[in-house]
């Protein structure tokens, strides 16, 4: 109960701090460029703060060490692919796009290809993306409350919705820039405070019942541990014979009692609860390493594994510059130049806080082998501390934890939110402030109504596959459109379209497949080995047949684009569209003084 | 969807942004010093750049390819260096047994190594772009 209370206020306390830096942030915002790109004025360490902070979701908080505790050394390609991903940003995209003087992915598009068409299917893929990534945060905002207070799991992803919807509503991209950086510096405490103490910990009494990594056999619990299924059916390996009690189904028969299970694959059904005693072997999620020999060894699974190594490397290098919620920041920077600068710190900052889940996800394989068992890895970042550390301390530590999770859902949600609702309220409608507002509701609706309606699964997991959505869709447009004269708006639709439709049908595929035993091959449930040299290629056919139609002013976009920041030739497409801020400003003040003293 | 057409209707707002149109009458601030040396010398050679004379044209694919080619060769370099990487760990699986202070080699190798590692790649890319933009300026400052 202490914990719940030490938890919860620490939640409190980051759900205030982001609500009185959106508040700061937005005391003066009130014009369109305000909202979108907040006035395009942000220096480069403070953005490269703020695109840590939004990138560092749920996915890196507590996806990482989850994976890491459950498929070893090779979930360490995400940390990597992740941060390798903003150096391909860096190589091929940040200063030119920035120079474009762009303000959403769509608009970039446009001003690029000269044709509207090009523009409303990147804004159906913006959207696309950004709920992709949306659905997971939320869903483990409600785990993660549902893991330290026992509140129900709905509640959780509508406490983060309504403060990040109601902080946009104040300021749109002003508001958020503090809330973000300050979270980056938030979570990156949050993180490595309680890698330290647990390490000490661990350093201090090295063997408390726990078995060490270095034997090769199977994992074993530590002490004795009872474990329910929960909603959905779990298949489970078992290396190393066992006996344990069963109250539920196994394989869809019931079982009550004592129960021997051999070597092989085992069914469990929902609401089924096991009791295992202290030593019995720990059966494995399948799919995953059953001994900690395979776990400490890279590349134990075959070729298909090593496939889905493969894709998951190219769809996190690539995927990263697709991503609509991180260009959006991008496009704050004042210049090309301070577009690089923060994408090179951002490589800082974010190699400095991926150490830290590493070790905790080798030493949850010590303390929390149960969660081998449902493979619902996510929770172990949040369980750790009290498991090793049973006392006030560890529930400070586990507070400091909760907090960090939290403040985690907050800053990419709104980053999200921000960069959806900017794509429809300057897309689908006329783009006022108001405009913005409403689509931010509506964001915020559609986001959490499919939250509740979608099946959970691991966050990493389905924020890989936005990042192949990405890497399949908006990385070709953006590089070919950057470096290539001659890219057209038909090639570049063609593109987009067989590029995300075949990584849409995939997700369906895999998804289906995950309900009905796990069939679907590597290439599907992680595609982009494939999607991306495809998307790549149609864009480039394409518009080599329909080479006419490439914009007749193309040298003048790509001077622009390219052309030193000094020379002065940005030229901002938010202040041709809505007016300078100062312009609107003074407007504004204007009109509340009744149209008295111009200066 | 027709009156997406080619975007007719997006137009006018087209051309005040890529300036070629004289842009729409805005009431501007006009502040008399702010025209440093550098801009004023400059200036003809933006124009020459901006009407897209045949000299401005070379100037301008010269500095896009010295940029690309600082970014592919960068680019290639890391993306060969970590698909290497795990056919290696799978052709030679025994690399998993080395250790250095108890902790074996491939945990080092993707947990530790490839931070600093792309952080310096990033530098380096900096620095060169950079520079390209400087000679570039220089050039046309002339």
């Amino acid at each position: 109960m202490n914990a719940t209370i030490w938890s919860l206020s620490a939640i409190v306390a980051v759900a205030a701090v982001t609500f009185l830096l959106g508040y700061v942030g937005s005391r003066k915002a009130n014009t369109t460029p305000d909202f979108l790109v907040a006035r395009r004025a942000i220096p480069a360490t403070r953005n490269a703060a703020a695109i840590s902070g939004e990138y560092l979701s749920a996915a890196s908080f507590l996806g990482v060490a989850g994976l890491v505790l459950k498929d070893g050394v090779d979930a360490l390609w995400y940390p990597v692919g992740f941060t390798a991903g903003y150096l391909a940003l860096l190589l091929f995209v940040a200063a030119p796009l920035r120079r474009s003087g762009a303000y959403t992915l769509p608009d970039f598009a446009e001003a690029r290809l000269g044709s509207s068409n090009v523009r409303h299917f990147s804004t159906f893929f913006v959207v696309c993306i950004g709920v992709l990534y949306l659905v997971p945060q939320l869903q483990s905002a409600g785990l993660t409350l549902t893991t330290i207070t026992g509140l129900p799991a709905w509640f959780g992803g509508l406490i983060v919705t309504v403060i990040v919807v109601i902080n946009v509503l104040g300021g749109g991209m002003r508001a958020i820039t503090l809330v973000q950086a300050f979270q980056y510096w938030g979570k990156l405490f949050a993180i490595a405070a309680p890698t330290f103490v647990l390490f000490v910990v661990f350093l201090a009494s090295p063997d408390r019942g726990t078995q060490p990594i270095s034997d090769d056999g199977v994992v074993r619990f530590p002490k004795a541990e009872s474990i329910t299924v929960a909603e959905q059916v779990v298949k489970v390996r078992v290396d190393e014979p066992l006996t344990l009690k069963v109250n539920g189904q196994i394989d869809g028969r019931n079982a009550d009692g004592a129960v021997f299970w051999g070597r092989g694959v085992y069914e469990l059904s929902p609401g089924t609860t096991m009791e295992f005693a202290a030593g019995s072997p720990v059966p494995v999620v399948e799919g995953s390493p059953t001994t900690n020999y395979d776990w400490t060894r890279p590349q134990t699974g075959g070729i298909s594994e090593l496939i889905r190594t493969y894709s998951l490397i190219f769809a996190t290098f690539l995927g990263t510059m697709g991503l609509p919620h991180v260009l959006v920041r991008f496009y704050t920077n004042p210049d090309g130049k301070a577009a690089r600068r923060t994408a090179l710190h951002v490589l800082y900052l974010l190699g400095l806080f991926y150490i830290f889940p590493t070790v905790l996800g080798v030493l949850s394989r010590l303390y929390l082998p149960q969660l081998l068992v449902n493979g619902k890895t996510d929770a172990a970042v949040l369980m750790l501390p009290e498991t090793m550390l049973p006392n006030l301390g560890g529930q400070i530590v586990g507070a400091i934890v909760a907090a960090g999770a939290f403040a985690a859902f907050l800053s990419t949600s709104s980053g999200l939110v921000v960069s959806v609702a900017g794509v429809v309220s300057t897309d689908i409608m006329p783009g006022k402030v108001r405009d913005f507002r409403w689509a931010t509701v509506f964001t915020g609706l559609v986001a959490i109504g499919l939250a509740l309606l979608l099946p959970r699964s691991d966050a990493s997991l389905t924020v890989a596959m936005s990042f192949a959505l990405a890497a399949s869709t908006f990385c070709p447009l953006l590089v070919l459109g950057i470096w290539w004269r001659g890219l057209t708006w038909v090639g570049a639709v063609c593109g987009l379209v067989v590029g995300g439709g075949m990584v849409i049908t995939a997700q369906v595929v895999s998804v289906v497949s995950s309900y009905t035993g796990r069939w679907a091959p590597a290439f599907i449930t992680q595609p982009a080995l494939i999607t991306v040299p495809v998307a790549f290629i149609i864009m480039i056919m394409v518009s080599k047949a329909t080479r006419r139609r490439v914009p007749a002013d193309v040298s003048q976009i790509l001077l622009r684009l390219h052309a030193p920041d000094p020379l002065g030739f940005i030229r901002d497409r938010d202040i041709a569209r809505f007016g300078t801020a100062e312009e609107k400003a003074r407007q504004a003040e204007d009109k509340r003084r009744g149209a008295g003293r111009t200066r | 969807m027709s009156r997406h057409d080619a975007g007719k209707p997006e137009q006018p707002a087209r051309e005040a942004w890529l300036g070629e149109q004289g842009s729409r009458p805005r009431r501007r601030r006009v502040v008399l010093a702010d025209s440093t040396k550098s801009r004023g010398k400059a200036l003809r050679t933006i124009i020459e750049l901006e009407e897209q004379t045949s000299v401005g044209e070379k100037l301008v694919r010269d500095l896009i390819r010295q940029q690309l080619k600082s970014a592919f060769g960068l680019a290639f370099a890391v993306l060969i260096g970590m698909c290497l990487l795990p056919v290696t760990f799978y052709l030679v699986p025994s690399i998993g047994d080395l250790k250095i202070l108890g902790i074996p080699i491939p945990w080092l190798v993707l947990g530790l190594a490839p931070f600093p590692i792309l952080y310096g790649v990033g530098w380096v890319f900096r620095r060169q772009a950079e520079r390209h933009e400087r000679d570039f300026v220089n050039m046309v400052d002339r």
